[in-house]
C-alpha cells in the first residue's frame, strides 16, 4: 500500500492502495466512480477511457502509480461541462446510444478529438475513435454525432 | 514480496537500478496486460517494479543536428504530432493502437518489450535508430539490431536503462510501412514491413527493408542492401528473384493465434517484391 495523490474532476484526492491497482478498479471500486467501464480489460475496448493531464487514456492499463501528481477527468466530471450536453444530445438524436457500456468512452474520445480539431473530417473521426469499440450501433451513428456535436457545438471547441 | 517503487528523480531511479532487480515500467500498456489479475485485484507482477511514468526529465524531443534525440518516456501522441518526427515513422505510430494507448505508450517501452511483432521496433530498425543506455556511472551508445537478441529479450543488464533513441536525420525519396493485421485499429502485426529507399538520377544511393513478426527479431539485412546501391532502378528489379532470396534463410515465421507461417511467408515476399517494383514511383 502507498499513497497516491492526484486531482479528480477539480478536487484533491488521496489515495491509500497498491500501487500496481489498476486505475480503473481505483476509480469504481475505491472511489465510487462507476462512469468508467470495464469491456475487454486490455486496451482494446476503450470503454474505461478517462482525461489524463488532458489527453484520453486508457485507465485499465493505468497502474495506480502512473497517477501520482496528475490532472484525471472521468465521464463524471466531464458531464458538468458544456461540451458534454452538446455531445449528449448528438449521441441521442442521431441514435448513437445503445446498450451503453461504450458510451462514456466514446464520448470522453469524441471530446479527446473535438479539443483539437473543433471541425473534423469522416475520416479524422474515424481515426479519433479507432481505440473503441461499439458492438451494438456499427458506428456510422456515433461518427454521425460526433459530426453534429462539431457543427452544433461550434464555438465551445 | 514484490516491491513497488516511484522514483522521484532519474538519479534515483539509477541508484535503484544499481542496486536491486527491478523491471521497469514506463507506459505500462505491455506489462499491465502480460501481468493483468482478475478485475479489481492489482496486477500480478512477479518481479519488482520501478515506475518511472512519473519523470519528466525524460520526456524531451530535441533536435541536436545530424540527429533527433528522444527522450525514453517521450508518448506516441506527443511524436505524431512533432515536425521533425520521421514520415515513415508517423505513418507506424498511427497503425499502433488507439489514441488513448498512444498516449502513454512510449517507443523505449517498445524496445524494452522485444516482441518480434512490434512495429515501432521494426521502423527503428529501418532508420539505424541508436539507443543511448545508461547506468549508474555508465553510459553506452548502441544500434537497435544490438540490443534486441530474440522475443522478450535484450542485451540489457539489470542495472541499465534506455534513457534516449536517436535517429540519424536522413532524406528518403520514398518510405512505406505497411501492416498486416486483423483489424485496422489495435491489431498486432501478423507480418509488418518497412521500406525506404534514395533515388537521384535513376540511381539507387540508399534501399532499407524491414521485417516484423516473420522471425524471433526483425529482419534487415544491410549486406543484401548494400548490394544494389549504386545501381540503377531497373537494375534493382531485374534483380528481384536475387534479391527475395537473400531473405528466405531469414523469414521464418511461427504458427500461433494471429496468423500461420505460410501466410506470414508469402505475404513477407509479395511485401518485398511490391516495394522493390514501386521504390520509383510515389505510393
Amino acid at each position: 500500500m502507498a499513497k497516491v495523490t492526484f486531482t479528480l474532476n477539480d478536487e484533491t484526492v488521496t489515495v491509500d492502495e497498491p500501487l500496481n491497482m489498476r486505475f480503473l478498479d481505483i476509480l469504481r471500486k475505491e472511489l465510487g466512480l462507476t462512469g468508467s467501464k470495464e469491456g475487454c480489460g486490455e486496451g482494446e475496448c476503450g470503454a474505461c477511457s478517462v482525461f489524463m493531464d488532458g489527453w484520453l487514456v486508457n485507465s485499465c492499463l493505468l497502474p495506480l502509480a502512473s497517477v501520482e501528481g496528475r490532472d484525471i477527468m472521468t465521464i463524471e466530471g466531464y458531464r458538468e461541462t458544456k461540451r458534454y450536453k452538446v455531445l449528449e444530445n448528438a449521441f441521442v438524436e442521431e441514435g448513437a446510444v445503445q446498450c451503453g457500456i461504450c458510451t462514456p468512452g466514446m464520448v470522453m474520445a469524441a471530446e479527446n478529438l473535438l479539443n483539437r480539431n473543433p471541425s473534423p473530417s469522416e475520416e479524422e473521426i474515424r481515426i479519433a475513435l479507432a481505440g473503441n469499440l461499439c458492438r451494438c450501433t456499427g458506428y456510422e451513428m456515433i461518427f454521425k454525432a460526433v459530426k453534429r456535436a462539431s457543427k452544433e457545438g461550434e464555438g465551445l471547441w | 514480496m514484490v516491491k513497488h517503487v516511484i522514483p522521484k528523480t532519474y538519479e534515483e531511479a539509477l541508484d535503484h537500478l544499481s542496486e536491486g532487480t527491478f523491471k521497469v515500467l514506463a507506459g505500462g500498456t505491455d506489462l499491465m496486460v502480460k501481468n493483468r489479475s482478475w478485475s479489481e485485484t492489482p496486477a500480478r507482477f512477479k518481479q519488482d517494479i520501478l515506475y518511472i511514468h512519473n519523470l519528466e526529465e525524460l520526456r524531451y524531443i530535441e533536435d541536436r543536428g545530424d540527429y533527433l534525440a528522444i527522450g525514453a518516456l517521450t508518448d506516441y501522441e506527443t511524436l505524431l504530432r512533432h515536425e521533425a518526427v520521421p514520415q515513415v515513422l508517423k505513418d507506424c505510430m498511427l497503425e499502433i493502437a488507439g489514441p488513448g494507448i498512444r498516449k502513454v505508450g512510449t517507443l523505449a517501452g517498445n524496445i524494452g518489450n522485444a516482441s518480434p511483432a512490434a512495429d515501432g521496433v521494426l521502423t527503428l530498425y529501418l532508420l539505424d535508430a541508436k539507443l543511448v543506455i545508461e547506468q549508474k556511472g555508465s553510459a553506452r551508445e548502441a544500434l537497435i539490431d544490438d540490443v534486441i537478441v530474440g522475443p522478450g529479450k535484450t542485451t540489457l543488464s539489470n542495472e541499465e536503462i534506455i534513457k534516449e533513441i536517436r535517429l540519424p536525420k536522413t532524406r528518403f525519396t520514398k518510405t512505406r510501412f505497411l501492416k498486416v493485421g486483423g483489424r485496422k485499429a489495435d491489431a498486432i502485426s501478423k507480418v509488418a514491413f518497412a521500406g525506404a529507399v534514395t533515388i537521384e538520377d535513376g540511381v539507387v544511393k540508399d534501399l532499407r527493408m524491414a521485417l516484423g513478426a516473420i522471425n524471433v527479431t526483425v529482419v534487415r539485412l544491410r549486406d543484401v542492401e548494400k548490394r544494389h546501391i549504386g545501381e540503377t532502378i531497373s537494375a534493382v528489379q531485374d534483380n528481384i528473384v536475387s534479391i527475395k532470396n537473400a531473405y528466405v534463410p531469414h523469414i521464418k515465421p511461427i504458427d500461433d493465434q494471429r496468423s500461420n507461417r505460410v501466410y506470414r511467408k508469402r505475404v513477407a515476399f509479395n511485401m518485398i517484391e511490391d516495394f522493390i517494383t514501386t521504390m520509383h514511383t510515389q505510393d
